[in-house]
């Protein structure tokens, strides 16, 4: 255990004095280039940020309504069982497998390319049964003497779900949507599998617009690559300055794992304050 | 003595197991308190739910016989009434004080906003009506907004009294409402409920003897699923007729 960590932190301590001096406002910036010391995440990180906002969108309210559905609402039988149970072992599978599913489906099935919404997709998948598991834990967490309050008030099953269940667990389905969200960010196998670029020099479509009608969605369709890719880019070059890109993009990509999970124990931590019983 | 509410040959069982109510029938009047007593396993809180059809909440249960609200007749346990409405008209004290994580005038406002009643004026008289009914208002009248697990355990118990007030129910259910508190918490709530059958009807499980001898006008006592007396408090407790409630009130058994 204590050697794991040794080894762990020599080499985060390793990255992070090969990768600082990369590390300036230019490195946010700048899209990448052949020349090391010119080249940035900017389409990486704009990358990222797109594709997880898709993921968010659409894992978040799906994984929180199944886990109320199958907390509150499914009947307890033996075909619910079976969902469980899988629900449990897709959060273990490996996220490659994830990729290859999408690629069949998103990509060829459904025509939806290489894109952003592609991509967004598969992570959502990927970190759904993390949502669903993480909200049907809080809901079961709030003691049956607080829904029976509610009940012997004469609320309905739904006004007792949105009044009380759902706002005294949220804490506990907050913490899960941002660790699914972190694993999200970091994740690459599945989507070097649907098609993320390696070298992107232009940005998305911005979604708002000056000429009418102002909002546009296009950016869903656009070709992307992400943090870790770009990364994984960098490292596979001969040249060793290459090498010092990726130590600053994982550094970066570090911290913004680190933050969230932060911010996760944060609210875990408040919302613990919040809610006795 | 008008009746409010009259149980007739009353069996329940959960799903296909054995009976743990059986054949149970007795009044309920109005504006006295009504208490239910018995060992441990007696099934007198299976009935006192079955009251507000709480056991509905947990899946297959099975009611044979009536509880007929009166004066208009209804059987409460008749699978073509919704719980919710019968949750609407009876109100219940749980055991463990257990008031929402909210503030104490959130706590008391919910069963007026689930009824749909929006207006800020009348919801502020409410709230200040059950607290002062509950013989809260003096003590939480300055912190109305603080959070209800601020307060005592026996205070967090009047505050549901409160909360189940508030909705003027025709029945008060109290299910031990003081077998969690210290004993001047106890004093409080007895004197309140003692107070309260001018407003409303209350029927109350207790473990505790002496208390429903003090504050019941009627007790009831029940045996292994069964009604084996009831009559005026003062008779159980000094004259029972059967020789199992004598046992049991003179602590031979239970």
């Amino acid at each position: 255990m204590i050697v794991a960590l040794v080894i762990l932190l020599s080499l985060i301590i390793d990255m992070a004095m090969t990768g600082m001096p990369r590390i300036s406002s230019h490195f946010f910036t700048s899209f990448p280039s052949r020349f090391p010391e010119r080249a940035g995440i900017l389409s990486a990180w704009v990358g990222s940020f797109c594709v997880v906002l898709v993921t968010a969108l659409m894992a978040i309210p799906l994984g929180i309504a199944s886990g109320i559905y199958l907390e509150e609402y499914a009947p307890k039988n033996i075909f619910t069982k079976i969902i469980e149970i899988n629900i449990l072992n897709l959060a273990g599978i490996p996220s490659i497998t994830f990729g290859l599913m999408a690629l069949g489906i998103f990509v060829y099935r459904f025509g939806l390319g290489q894109t952003i919404i592609t991509a967004g997709m598969t992570l959502g998948l990927l970190v759904l049964p993390i949502i669903i598991v993480t909200t049907r834990e809080a809901i079961r967490t709030i003691p049956s003497h607080i829904r029976e309050a509610s009940y012997s008030l004469g609320a309905t099953k739904w006004q007792t779900i949105w009044n009380h269940i759902l706002p005294y667990s949220s804490g506990g389905i907050m913490t899960g949507v941002v660790i699914a969200l972190s694993r999200a960010i970091g994740e690459t196998a599945p989507l070097i599998t649907v098609g993320a670029l390696t070298f992107i020099a232009f940005l998305p479509t911005a979604p708002v617009s000056d000429i009418a009608p102002y909002l546009s969605m296009k950016w869903l369709t656009d070709p992307y690559t992400v943090m870790p890719i770009q990364m994984f880019n960098w490292v596979s070059r001969p040249q060793e300055e290459f090498h010092i890109n990726a130590a600053a993009a994982g550094l970066v990509l570090l911290t913004m794992t680190l933050l969230l999970n932060a911010v996760a124990i944060y609210i875990r931590y408040r919302f613990r304050k919040k809610y006795k019983w | 003595m008008n009746r409010k509410a009259e149980v007739k040959n009353l069996n329940f069982s959960y799903s296909h197991s054995a009976l743990v109510l059986k054949s149970v029938s007795l009044p309920i009047f109005e504006n006295k308190i009504t208490a239910l007593i018995g060992p441990s396993g007696c099934g007198k809180t299976t009935l006192l739910r079955c009251f507000n059809r709480m056991h509905d909440l947990y899946g297959n249960v099975k009611y044979d016989g009536s509880i007929l609200l009166l004066p208009d007749q209804v059987n409460i346990l008749s699978t073509d009434i919704d719980p919710i409405e019968v949750r609407m008209k009876i109100g219940m004290v749980f055991q463990k004080p257990n008031p929402f994580p909210k503030s104490i005038y959130e706590n008391i406002a919910y069963g007026l906003r689930i009824r749909g009643i929006k207006k800020k004026s009348y919801i502020d008289e409410k709230v200040e009506d059950s607290l002062k009914m509950a013989g809260l208002w003096q003590e939480v009248s300055d912190r109305l907004h603080t959070g209800a697990n601020s307060l005592s355990g026996g205070q967090q118990q009047r505050l549901c009294i409160a909360r189940a007030l508030a909705t003027e129910p025709d029945i008060l259910l109290l299910d031990e409402p003081t077998s969690a508190l210290d004993p001047i918490s106890t004093a409080h709530i007895e004197e309140l409920v003692a107070s309260l059958k001018k407003k409303v009807t209350i029927l109350m499980v207790t473990h505790n003897l002496h208390q429903a001898a003090r504050t019941a006008d009627y007790t009831a006592f029940m045996y292994l699923g069964e009604l084996i007396e009831f009559g005026e408090s003062s008779q159980i407790f000094t004259n029972p007729k059967e020789q199992k409630t004598e046992n049991y009130i003179t602590g031979r058994f239970g």
